[in-house]
């Protein structure tokens, strides 16, 4: 696609964990089994001055740290995510503001459930490959929420990636990208609902495979490529299992899915997820890799795409910012009573 | 409760760590002045806005177990007053580590989270907080 | 400029007064100090009320002409002027008084200090306290008034060596100082193991480490030294007062065990007074924590920079000591309602060198001072006073 494509990335993940078993214990489930069966041994938890705004932040400046652009020479900034701390008023504008690219962009946020992040990426690839920009921003960051004593409290967790889209001193071309829509009711929250709803089963099979194997198959189909010829792979991860399934169905191995699947250690990051995989694979792939990504987000769709990595990587100052492996290590367990003090399910004495 | 205003127009502080150099003495201040409390009038038409590198090494520290409304949920949390590498000084939280972690010395860099926010409807504040530079390795080996 | 003698001094009790209105405390200490100095209201030119924030503690600003009102001071329309500099409000409005006096503009001033600070819960108190400091790049970011401190005292124990023990020495001697004073919030001795066990306020700091919220009120009648044998059997002279400043907030200072306010003020009354610290029987000093303490008999030239902690266990500050360190017990015991403060500690250091502390009496007690504290050490006020 005239050569546009990443030309850096960054990523953040909160420091701190809640495992299966400690919810579990609190509702009486055997949370280590429940664990086993979503294939999620730990979740990232924001901490109480975390939200979407400071991770797509945190993101941002790794992602600028790790080239010598001038922020000026920034466009456009999308943040997608369904947890945008304001109802109204962007999250993108404070990002904006943070890595110096204000006043003259466009700014705006994106909501596509968990594929807001790649929805940010298409709007960009668009803008830099019309030449309306020279560079744009995509955010895909959440803190998702799960109700207590909901199944999603195993797995909705935070987190979120950047991605600086250019022309030049691109390490990743972007070479197609295949999105598949329909209106299907999985997943939703409503306006001003502090919890989200969803379909139970429904969300599987009519929703997100049905999706995420349509998108991957459009795009086999608009790129004449088949699994093999790709030596990563990364899909939407709301737990393990789904996206190890859904790589079968589509005839991915397991090695090539490894490196993207964030999900065991981290949880559910939403639209931070195939952002966060995507990033995982780019601190290791060599020159001429190639990356077959699939985003889902409920409501549903899904975005898939086709990325191949330059021989600017091998000058690519990767080591400017934390890697993945690095902003995942040691991080602070949580027992449930300060993990619900965190995320602010204890109700105050006053407000 | 303040008006939005009030935070807002410190932000490119609160955001990015801007201060200023005094290009009469070299000296590096934070926030910004009109003019540089050693030299005066001297200074005049020579302040340089400067944004902080935001790094630098806790001159000294506290655990708060008593804090303002807008804290509370974080109790016990840290205050620090940290030398940044410019030379300027500046007080603020220390965050995902345990005070037991934390020396004089310990080297710490700048990063965004959330201040405090005008109740549930209200504006949220954001600015700088500071973060271990060891945070991970050395931190959570007692842990 | 003339010199000016204290002749009459009058002092509220200070704790959680419930039933007590702010006017009813301002009002009840002057009333009491123009009674010591036998004068009319008809006598009175001028008044000075120290007061920090009524604004905030009782939503009520323009408190000058409100005490002066209740005081019945309107009748003769006499000037009433509110002074502010947070804890040094109090100091500052003596250091107003003296001044008008001194220059010849006004005979006789009473100078008040007043604070109802228990109208507030007392997380809206310490946020109060809190903006002593920098509001905007020190409150903001989290750091509370406590927490300044805390800063300051693990400073000083890295640099100085003080112990933790030691800072509980200050709380236990103010304490035993305020339980031989009948007007004290608080009149129990305590021992270290009470301070080290109280709650964590702000590492190292703890519960027992910081001064009350109080309400409470003091005042003191000022006239030319010439005619201070008409009212007053023992005259007392404000033979110095110094004042300075410093940074607003505490990490624009060089040097934080050092609060060079308290240094400057205190070398420009000892300048004043003609005086040197050998000369020192009393002294009150601003203990909001107990590590305010230990800097002020350092910063005040008592002892040597870093050996306050020290000095204090071994006694050298109790009411035997080398110089008898807050003998009200101090803000700590007797209680801080904050724009009284500095009044209480010259009607304390008065009742000394008038000779009628009583059980807490310093023997042949000449010379006294009072160091006053605004913030985290940007207004200090220092008054040297001497029997007259």
């Amino acid at each position: 696609m005239n050569g546009v494509g990443i030309v850096s990335y960054g990523a953040y993940v909160p420091h701190f964990r809640i495992t299966p078993d400690d919810i579990g214990k609190v509702w009486g489930v055997d949370g280590k089994a429940m664990g086993k069966g979503l294939m999620i041994s730990s979740k990232s938890v924001p901490a109480p001055d975390e939200d979407t705004i400071t991770i797509s932040v945190e993101a941002a400046r790794n992602m600028m740290k790790r080239c010598d652009i001038n922020p000026k020479d920034i466009g456009a900034l999308y943040v997608g995510s369904e947890s945008h701390p304001y109802a109204v008023k962007p999250t993108g504008t404070i990002v904006a503001e943070a890595i110096e690219a204000a006043p003259d962009l466009t700014v705006a946020d994106l909501e596509f459930a968990c594929k807001a992040g790649t929805a940010a990426l298409q709007t960009c690839m668009g803008l830099v490959g019309a030449g309306m920009v020279k560079y744009a921003v995509a955010v895909g960051a959440d803190t998702s929420q799960g109700a207590p004593g909901d199944a999603l409290e195993y797995s909705a967790s935070a987190g979120g990636a950047a991605f600086l889209i250019g022309k030049e001193k691109v390490i990743a071309t972007i070479d197609n990208t295949y999105s598949y829509t329909t209106d299907t009711p999985d997943f939703w929250r409503r306006e001003g609902k502090l919890f989200p709803r969803h379909g139970g089963r429904f969300t599987g099979e009519p929703a997100y495979f049905k999706h995420v194997v349509s998108g991957g198959m459009g795009l086999f189909e608009k790129t004449g490529t088949e699994p093999k010829d790709y030596e990563y792979a990364v899909f939407h991860q709301p737990n393990g299992k789904f996206p190890t399934r859904v790589a079968r169905q589509l005839g991915f191995a397991e090695d090539q899915m490894r490196t993207g699947l964030l999900v065991p250690t981290i949880g559910n990051t939403y639209s931070g997820a195939v952002p966060l995989g995507l990033a995982a694979i780019l601190d290791e792939a060599k020159p001429g890799d190639r990356i077959f990504a699939v985003a889902y987000g409920s409501g549903a769709g899904s975005d898939a795409f086709d990325i191949r990595v330059t021989d600017e990587m091998a000058r690519f100052g990767r080591d400017l910012a934390p890697t993945m492996t690095e902003i995942m290590a040691n991080p602070k367990y949580l027992d449930y009573a300060t993990y619900a003090k965190y995320k602010g399910k204890i109700v105050k004495g006053r407000d | 409760m303040a008006t939005a205003p009030r935070f807002w127009r410190e932000n490119p502080s609160r955001y990015n760590l801007v201060g200023f150099k005094c290009n009469n003495c070299g000296n590096h201040y934070f926030p910004p002045r009109i003019i540089c409390p050693l030299c005066r009038r001297k200074s005049v038409g020579k302040i340089e806005p400067v944004r902080l590198k935001g790094t630098g090494t806790i001159f000294s520290f506290t655990e708060v177990h008593e804090g303002m409304d807008e804290q509370n949920m974080q109790r016990p949390y840290i205050v620090a007053m940290v030398e940044l590498d410019e030379g300027a000084r500046i007080t603020g939280q220390v965050i995902d580590c345990d005070a037991r972690d934390l020396s004089i010395g310990t080297e710490v860099r700048a990063t965004l989270r959330k201040l405090s926010e005008e109740g549930s409807s209200g504006v949220i504040h954001y600015g700088y907080k500071f973060i271990p530079l060891c945070n991970g390795p050395a931190a959570s080996e007692n842990e | 400029m003339r010199r000016v003698a204290v002749i009459g001094t009058g002092i509220t009790e200070f704790g959680e007064l419930w039933d007590s209105s702010f006017r009813k405390l301002g009002i009840g200490a002057g009333l009491a100090a123009v009674e010591d100095a036998k004068i009319s209201a008809e006598q009175i030119d001028a008044m000075y009320v120290g007061n920090m924030s009524a604004g905030r503690f009782i939503r009520q600003e323009h408190v000058g002409a409100l005490i002066a009102d209740y005081s019945g001071l309107v009748k003769d329309h006499v000037p009433a002027t509110r002074v502010e500099a947070a804890g040094a409000s109090g100091g500052l409005a003596l250091r107003q008084g003296f001044l008008a006096v001194a220059s010849g503009l006004h005979d006789i001033v009473v100078v008040g200090g007043a604070e109802k600070m228990t109208d507030v819960s007392d997380t809206e108190s310490s946020m109060i306290q809190s903006s002593a400091a920098d509001q905007e790049w020190e409150t903001e970011l989290g750091a509370t008034f406590a927490g300044l401190h805390a800063l300051i005292a693990t400073r000083h124990m890295h640099e100085h060596g003080t112990t933790r023990e030691q800072l509980a020495d200050v709380a236990v001697k103010n304490h035993k100082h305020g339980s031989l004073n009948p007007k004290a919030q608080f009149r129990r001795e305590i021992n270290r193991d009470v301070v080290l066990r109280s709650p964590i306020v702000a590492s190292p700091l703890r519960m027992f480490d910081c001064a009350p919220s109080s309400d409470g009120a003091a005042a003191v009648v000022l006239c030319p030294l010439e005619n201070a044998e008409k009212y007053a059997e023992v005259p007392v002279e404000i033979v110095g007062s110094g004042q300075a400043s410093d940074s607003l907030a505490l990490h624009n200072r060089k040097d934080i065990c050092t609060m060079s306010a308290t240094r400057v003020a205190s070398d420009r009354a000892f300048a004043m007074a003609g005086l040197s610290q050998d000369d020192v029987d009393v002294a009150e000093v601003h203990d909001n924590f107990t590590i305010s303490e230990v800097l002020a008999v350092e910063d005040l030239g008592f002892f040597a920079k870093g050996e306050g902690g020290k000095a204090t266990e071994d006694g050298r500050t109790s009411l035997e000591g080398d110089v008898a360190i807050n003998t009200s017990g101090g803000l700590k015991a007797r209680g801080d309602p904050i724009g009284a403060t500095g009044v209480a500690q010259a009607v304390e250091i008065v009742t000394q060198l008038r000779g009628t502390a009583e059980k807490r009496q310093v023997k042949d007690a000449d010379v006294g001072l009072a160091q006053n504290v605004g913030g985290t050490g940007a207004t200090a006020v220092v008054h040297l006073f001497r029997r007259a």
